[in-house]
């Protein structure tokens, strides 16, 4: 079978999705990563970002919190923790979107938080 | 203040988890303020290039000391528990950025529109986008710029076709609690509506 007609041509300016993650958590632009070890030095054989992304999830970090901390695209941020989740580096955390209503405890837990703290 | 954990998270403490909520409105409205009124770390922004050609679009004769818009877009965080962190994200108003909406709506709690009550008009692109996507609940945010509406709530929801369920409430961007207050509405809101995977009816 040949396929002819060429997808995913069109590219936009900017995009948040990263497209590589499988069968992990999606990596959103609040999605938070660590790494297990907060001792651990990056692996040499990374790209120096992507040892920077590492020395960053010593502490746990969001997606746009890295991004804009070494000043990287976001989608180029995404990309790379995606490699570095790929090869066991960095852990994603889940992220709660309220579209299920298994999440609904979650959101509970957000709304007692705003009010203890904005009462 | 025992909440605050986030600058001392454990590495690894797997069982933490984020979640977001968009500011979205028109050129100053108050997304910036509001973020920042109610923020744990001061707003960041992610991308600074387009505030050049967004400042020859963007009127700016009625907001004339404001120099920046919200370009690609800004956030803050806050620590609601210690297993969880919210995240706000603001984003440029204008339909031309509908592309990055998207994005940053993707997975979202739900949304506040921020309004500045003295220019109704400009939030005409932003709740013609939640309108139409209807993929995430939002709430409407007037920010009283002069101290005072000019306006019923129900005028403002017949003037910018506010569906009839939405919250809108008065605010006070520059305030912490007035603008803590607005996300509480977002969340009761959240919660009340039924879910995509529960039977209605
Ligand atoms: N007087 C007054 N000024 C405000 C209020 N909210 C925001 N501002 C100012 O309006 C300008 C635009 O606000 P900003 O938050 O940057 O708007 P954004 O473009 O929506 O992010 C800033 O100079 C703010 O200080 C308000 O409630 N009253
Ligand atoms: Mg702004």
């Amino acid at each position: 079978m040949s396929y002819r007609r060429r997808k995913g041509a069109r590219i936009r300016p900017y995009t948040f999705t990263g497209g590589r993650t499988r069968s992990r958590h999606p990596l959103m632009v609040q999605t938070l990563v660590s790494v297990a070890d907060a001792g651990a030095t990056p692996p040499t054989n990374l790209l120096p970002e992507s040892q920077n992304i590492y020395r960053m999830c010593r502490e746990t970090r969001s997606v746009a919190e890295i991004a804009a901390e070494l000043k990287i695209p976001m989608g180029v941020t995404q990309v790379l923790l995606s490699d570095l989740a790929d090869q066991g580096h960095v852990y994603i955390h889940p992220t709660i979107t309220g579209h299920s209503p298994s999440e609904n405890q979650v959101l509970e837990r957000a709304l007692r938080g705003l009010e203890r703290l904005f009462q | 203040m025992d909440s605050n954990v986030s600058s001392n998270n454990s590495p690894g403490s797997t069982s933490l988890v984020s979640t977001k909520i968009v500011i979205a409105g028109g050129f100053g409205a108050g997304k910036t303020t509001l973020v920042s009124s109610v923020s744990e770390i001061p707003p960041v922004s992610t991308e600074a290039v387009m505030t050049e050609a967004s400042r020859e679009h963007d009127d700016t004769t009625v907001t004339p000391d404001k120099v920046t818009t919200t370009v690609a877009m800004d956030f803050g965080r806050l620590t609601l528990d210690q297993e969880l962190i919210m995240y706000m994200f603001g984003t440029p108003g204008q339909a031309r950025f509908w592309f990055m909406w998207d994005d940053i709506v993707r997975g979202a709690v739900g949304a506040v529109i921020v309004v500045d009550s003295r220019r109704l008009a400009d939030s005409f692109d932003a709740v013609d986008y939640f309108e139409k996507h209807q993929t995430i609940p939002y709430v409407v945010a007037l920010n009283k710029f002069d101290g005072e509406l000019g306006y019923t709530i129900e005028q403002v929801r017949e003037a910018l076709e506010i569906g009839p369920g939405v919250p809108i409430i008065d605010f006070d961007a520059r305030d912490r609690r007035s603008s803590g207050g607005v996300l509480t509405c977002l969340l009761e809101y959240a919660l009340s509506r039924p879910k995509s995977g529960e039977l209605v009816g």
